[in-house]
């Protein structure tokens, strides 16, 4: 279809250099320009847009619109075509390529995105897919607001060869140098695969579309062609892998419009840049009241499991929070909520699975969290109930030293406001991890429930009492001393010891007092975390 | 006053205090407290939650300190048996030497009909605040019961007079009687162990099942049988007596209670006094229900209850030698309080009151709110934490006993009752009205609950008319409860103040309080196209912003409604069209997923944007579970039993496993014919609702 117009177009050029009109002219390039843009509306053509919709996937125009405010939406790069002349693409040519690139708003705050357009070339990375890309990236960065990614890609555009790999380079760093100054979002909307999954890899949020999305280094047929191995793509890069086994993709939604409406949401969570603060939305969940629910959360065995997810709900407003990977490494709990209307970053043992305790995958997930949180300026909430690392030759040979440090180290450097509630259990080195006392920890707090011990009972006497006949002794001495909260209130450890009840408006009422604190780490290149 | 006492063993004290959530028993009290009279120092209440609540509130009035037990129990997962707690007998006793109680409340259930409990309180020389050992075994025995009352010149129900042994048995004596017939726990009560069988099947099955409810839930599998009688109404007469009441004749009865609202033989709504008794009726009754009485040598409080036909014929049910659930119905319209009563006479009191000073004053009706599925059979268990619970005590003349709070958790291990609600009025009229209005403003969030029946109940009109019988539920709603259904205009107002909500939320997402200020296009919206979507119904709505109201735009009806709505509340008190309307705001998600409560009733509405309405359209469908394929747990519960595995041919409606919860056993039966693929489950596991139990090939 488009190969008759641009016939046509070549016809009325003739017509110019024949009798020169300024008026004409004026008017043809009008309706060119009118032309073009029709053009570009349409992507790929309509049967490329009806085969999008088949596959249960929205357009990257349609995506655009539904993200952002209705008529918000400003496009840049309009008129940009490709500049491949190999293998017959000079003839193939779609105005604006294969993505579309801009600003929109987003519930009245500005956001940058591009949305790959898979219709044209297969949303394939051309360089001038990647320039309107780096366009986008370089504006926010100068005005200081988030870009999100809607990922839809068959890879590289191949006729270019190296020119796109030059592409995915000149993003990558941005994606580097725009880490930790304004939020990236990355939504997966269809496949990405190769070179390109280093982009939403290095971005704060990747999120993925169940059954429709897809990332991996390699796809099932190189996969099967290398090691031999029969895997479907779903298998090897879906949104469940990804959420539940490698931790690449923090959420799954179960579909474009759920995956966009939620973005929508998550957006109000986070400011827009790292000079802005961790914005307040209106509150109407009274803060300073008791929430009785929190004191019969604890069971009175203490052994025995509780969902922590349940204190989350009955401390943020409106037992709204936002949750981060939730699928994946479940024994720590991170996410986005809000407190007296301003957001906050809730990192919480879960005792519910694998009895809250700190493992690789839970260090790893807590720790970038964590991180993320003190880059915009997010003050942090942390929940503590945890019994140890999780011991074993697994987690030993596989690093937990070197990854479990990574969250010390977030912890550690962290110069936002951290409140820090042990609800129950602090054991073991695990008790400096968790946003202790000692790592700056501004106001921490202890529950009737709370145990602070170097380790568990059982565990503490039959080292210290190694042989000694009635070792069971020992132990009741050693809950009764250490089974409370007072060995660390009466060294300070712990600010006070509240009940429950309390928990929500004390938090509040701290983050308020907090608001003016400010704390500054070395002035340095960077610090060097155990990567 | 109220003392917890921790006890070694499974007992601990309660971990926060108990709370009666009511200011009073009643609107007025025809025998009010003697500060003068001698007392017991200390009771112990060998009971938990609501009731445990209604008695400390009596002795705590009355003077007198408390003593409370809990059991693990009520927290704990591990501790799978109830019987090990509360029941056990040894753990109370200990307690009561512990702690140095005079006497003991047993509430209702659990050792309150206990013969053996109330003789070693005897030997140990403690008050039983119940009636003595011989007129709980003659009463707690069905079959003993019912030859006592005839004794007594009681009209009983033509029977078989003695214990069945088999299925076979029960059969050929159900023949004998003429279908139908009731199969009951002799040991039983409140409906436990109590099948109807109306056919051979029926009678076999129903004896299987009714003894084994009746071995787990009172340690006796021994069955009776009796004619069942149509179209029965539930009427029973509440009495009061003095230890020695035979001889002074200081025996009263305290009118009735018709308890004809029943699912499966549980009693779901309780009023005092009965439409359906004239005065002749009622002293008939009461006269042969204290002939009864006299002849047990009875005292303390208690229950005849009567099952009254068309005719007002009446026949003898049961004697419950307890106080009963439904009490404070009786304690609305007579003005007595029934514990005060019972703690008086078990210290030796005669009664002061005499039966001419017993007064039918007003009306009350009692809707127990329960935690379960009321779409599902009813009612079955459900289970959960109330994370929000606000009772309705705002309004004037509501009584809510409840044992519960805040952050409670509701576990399989005990009945499901959340709380009695209890209005009362000057007429039948004003106490159904508050009833609807309480059950309106009642917050429960984190279980499921029955309001959405009891709501519709009291508004529909054979109830209203007082044309109610024990069947009332299977023939007002034949095919199952299926939620209120809607007028035009309510729906229009459901999807009026749905679309308020998403106004509101989108206005709110707006705000910012500390951000920088674009100048550009920052402004919230005020004008709204959306797509509402109830019970798969698509509406278009337009909604404008006005002046602080709400125009919205339904069909070709506008409704007003104000911008008064609270996101974070519970309640949303709207005003549509100038009119109050009173919906809970249950719960709503970004996506668009509103649950609005509306007349009692939870309705799910999908709220989007037009275009995002017009986009889901083209989002595929997510492949559902086949249900024909296997059976799910209908509620969270124990399984008790496995009837089939892996490789059997299983025909439609064969049960295939039993998973009890509250002590309630549910057959569940393969939903076709088919072969056994795999059984996910075996005796003794706990399972939640909707877990896989039996899948078919």
């Amino acid at each position: 279809m488009h190969r008759s117009l641009r016939t046509k177009h070549f016809r009325w050029n003739v017509c110019i250099s024949g009798v020169y009109s300024t008026a004409a002219h004026t008017l043809r390039v009008k309706q060119q320009i009118k032309e073009n843009r029709k053009r570009a509306l349409l992507g790929g053509g309509q049967h490329r847009i009806d085969a999008q919709h088949k596959k249960g996937k929205l357009t990257a125009r349609e995506r655009v619109h539904l993200l952002c405010d209705p008529g918000s939406f400003v496009e840049y790069d309009m008129f940009v075509e490709h500049t491949c002349s190999d293998f017959g693409m000079e003839k193939q040519k779609f105005p604006g390529d294969s993505v579309i690139t801009g600003h929109g708003l987003i519930n009245g705050r500005i956001a940058y995105m591009f949305s790959q357009d898979f219709t044209v070339f297969g949303g394939s990375l051309s360089s001038i897919h990647a320039k309107k890309i780096c366009k986008i990236m370089d504006q926010a960065m100068l005005v200081g607001a988030p870009v999100i990614g809607l990922n839809d890609s068959g890879g590289a555009r191949i006729q270019e060869g190296v020119e796109s790999l030059a592409g995915y380079a000149d993003i990558f760093l941005r994606n580097v140098l725009a880490s930790g100054v304004i939020p990236q979002i990355s939504l997966i909307m269809g496949p990405c695969a190769g070179g390109a999954v280093y982009s939403p890899a290095m971005t704060d949020f990747t999120f993925m579309v169940e059954d429709t999305s897809y990332l991996f280094i390699t796809g099932p047929d190189v996969v099967k062609s290398v090691t031999n191995e029969n895997v479907t793509q779903e298998e090897l890069g879906g949104a469940k892998t990804h959420t539940t086994m490698s931790g690449v993709a923090h959420k799954a939604f179960h579909n474009d419009v759920d995956a966009l409406l939620q973005l929508r949401n998550f957006l109000g969570f986070l400011p827009l840049s790292n000079n802005d603060p961790a914005p307040i939305r209106i509150c109407e969940d009274p803060w300073d009241q008791d929430v009785p629910a929190l004191d019969t959360l604890i069971p009175q065995e203490t052994t025995e499991a509780y969902d922590m997810l349940d204190v989350v709900y009955n401390i943020v407003d409106e037992r709204d929070f936002f949750e981060i990977m939730p699928n994946y490494a479940k024994n720590i709990i991170v996410g986005f909520g809000r407190m007296n209307g301003r957001t906050v970053g809730i990192v919480g043992n879960q005792p519910k699975s694998a009895a809250g305790c700190l493992d690789i995958n839970s260090s790893v997930k807590g720790a970038r969290f964590v991180r993320f949180c003190d880059a915009f300026n997010i003050p942090l909430i942390t929940l503590v109930d945890v019994p140890g690392f999780l011991p074993g030759t697994s987690q030993e040979h596989n690093g937990i030293i070197r990854h479990g440090a990574k969250l010390l180290y977030a912890f550690a450097e962290a110069t936002v406001p951290k409140i820090t509630v042990i609800t129950r259990k602090e054991d073991h080195e695990s008790y400096d991890v968790m946003s202790s006392k000692h790592l700056r920890g501004d106001i921490n707090y202890a529950w009737p429930t709370a145990e602070v011990a170097v380790m568990g009972a059982k565990g503490a006497t039959s080292i210290l009492f190694k042989g000694k006949p009635d070792v069971s002794k020992y132990e009741a001495e050693y809950v009764e001393k250490f089974g409370n909260p007072f060995p660390a209130a009466v060294r300070g450890f712990v600010d006070d010891i509240i009940e429950p009840r309390t928990t929500r408006w004390r938090i509040c009422q701290d983050l308020d007092l907090l608001k003016t604190k400010t704390l500054k780490n070395p002035a340095k290149k960077h610090g060097n975390i155990p990567l | 006053m109220c003392i917890n006492v921790m006890l070694q063993n499974g007992y601990h004290g309660i971990y926060r205090a108990i709370s009666t959530s009511s200011s009073y028993f009643a609107v007025f009290r025809t025998d009010p407290f003697d500060p003068n009279e001698s007392r017991f120092d200390k009771i112990l209440i060998a009971n938990r939650g609501e009731i445990a609540c209604r008695i400390i509130k009596t002795a705590k009035e009355m003077g007198i300190k408390t003593v409370a037990v809990y059991s693990m129990a009520d927290s704990s997962a591990d501790q799978l048996q109830p019987e090990n707690h509360i029941l056990n007998m040894e753990r109370i006793l200990e307690a009561v030497s512990q702690t140095g109680a005079q006497a003991v409340h047993p509430g209702y259930g659990f050792l309150s009909e206990n013969a053996a409990f109330v003789g070693r309180l005897e030997e140990a020389g403690i008050s039983f605040i119940g009636p003595s050992v011989e007129a709980i075994t003659g009463m707690g025995d069905k079959l003993e019961s019912k030859r006592l009352a005839q004794a007594a010149g009681v009209n009983t129900i033509p029977g078989f007079d003695g214990i069945v042994k088999d299925a076979d048995q029960c059969v050929k004596i159900a023949k004998d009687i003429g279908y139908p017939v009731m199969i009951k726990a002799s040991a039983g009560g409140g409906g436990k162990g109590m099948r109807i069988a109306k056919n051979d099947d029926d009678a076999r099955d129903g004896f299987r099942l009714a003894s084994q409810e009746a071995a787990s839930s009172f340690g006796d599998d021994r069955i009776i049988l009796e004619k069942f009688i149509d179209k029965p109404r539930h009427i029973e007469i509440q009495l009061t007596l003095c230890k020695g009441g035979d001889k002074h004749g200081n025996a009263i009865y305290l009118n009735e209670r018709e308890c004809s609202i029943q699912r499966r033989n549980q009693k779901v709504i309780e009023e005092a006094p009965s439409v359906f008794l004239d005065e002749k009726t009622r002293k008939a009754m009461g006269e042969q229900a204290v002939s009864l009485c006299k002849r047990l040598g009875y005292y303390s409080a208690g229950t005849v209850e009567f099952l009254v036909d068309s005719q007002r014929n009446f026949y003898f049910l049961e004697m419950n030698t307890r106080l009963q659930v439904e009490h404070p119905v009786t304690e609305f319209i007579t003005g007595v309080d029934l514990v005060h009563q019972m703690i008086r006479v078990a210290k030796g009191h005669p009664l002061r009151l005499k039966q001419q000073d017993i007064p039918i004053k007003g009306w009350a009706i009692e809707s127990r709110v329960y935690s379960e599925d009321p779409y599902k059979n009813f009612g079955l268990p459900s289970i959960g934490k109330l994370y929000k619970y606000i009772e309705p005590l705002h309004i004037p003349n509501v009584r809510c006993d409840s044992g519960i709070d805040e952050g409670s958790e509701i576990s399989i291990y005990y009945d499901p009752m959340i709380c009695k609600l209890v209005c009362y009025g000057n007429t039948r009229k004003e106490a159904i009205d508050t009833s609807i209005k309480a059950l309106d403003f009642y917050v429960i969030r984190g279980v499921t609950h029955n309001i959405p029946l009891l709501r519709d109940i009291l508004t529909e009109k054979n109830f209203v008319d007082g044309n109610i019988s024990t069947n009332y539920l299977s023939e007002v709603y034949p095919d199952g409860f299926k939620g209120r259904q809607l007028t035009k205009t309510d729906k229009n107002y459901i999807l009026a103040v749905a679309a308020c909500v998403y106004a509101r939320r989108d206005i709110r997402s707006y705000i910012f309080l500390n951000e920088r200020v674009s100048t550009a296009k920052h402004k919230e919206p005020s004008h709204w196209k959306i797509v509402l979507q109830l019970f798969g119904e698509e509406q278009l709505c337009e909604i404008n912003k006005l002046n602080g109201k709400f125009q919205v735009q339904v069909g070709t009806e506008t409704i007003t409604v104000e911008d008064n709505i609270n996101l974070a509340k519970p309640i949303i008190e709207a005003t549509i069209n100038g009119d109050p309307c009173v919906m809970q705001l249950v719960s709503t998600d970004s996506f668009g997923k509103f649950q609005i409560s509306y007349q009692g009733t939870n309705f799910h509405i999908l709220v989007l944007s037009e275009l995002a309405s017009r986009f889901l359209k083209m989002m595929p469908e997510k492949p559902k579970l086949d249900v024909s394929k296997v059976v799910l747990s209908p509620m969270p519960g124990m399984v008790k039993s496995v009837t089939c595995k892996p490789g059997d041919t299983v025909a439609e409606g064969q049960e295939v496993c039993v998973v009890e919860a509250m002590k309630m056993q549910n057959s569940l039966a393969a939903l076709a014919t088919g072969k056994v693929k795999a059984v996910h489950v075996k005796a003794g596991d706990t399972v939640g609702e909707d877990d896989v139990l039996v899948e078919f090939e």
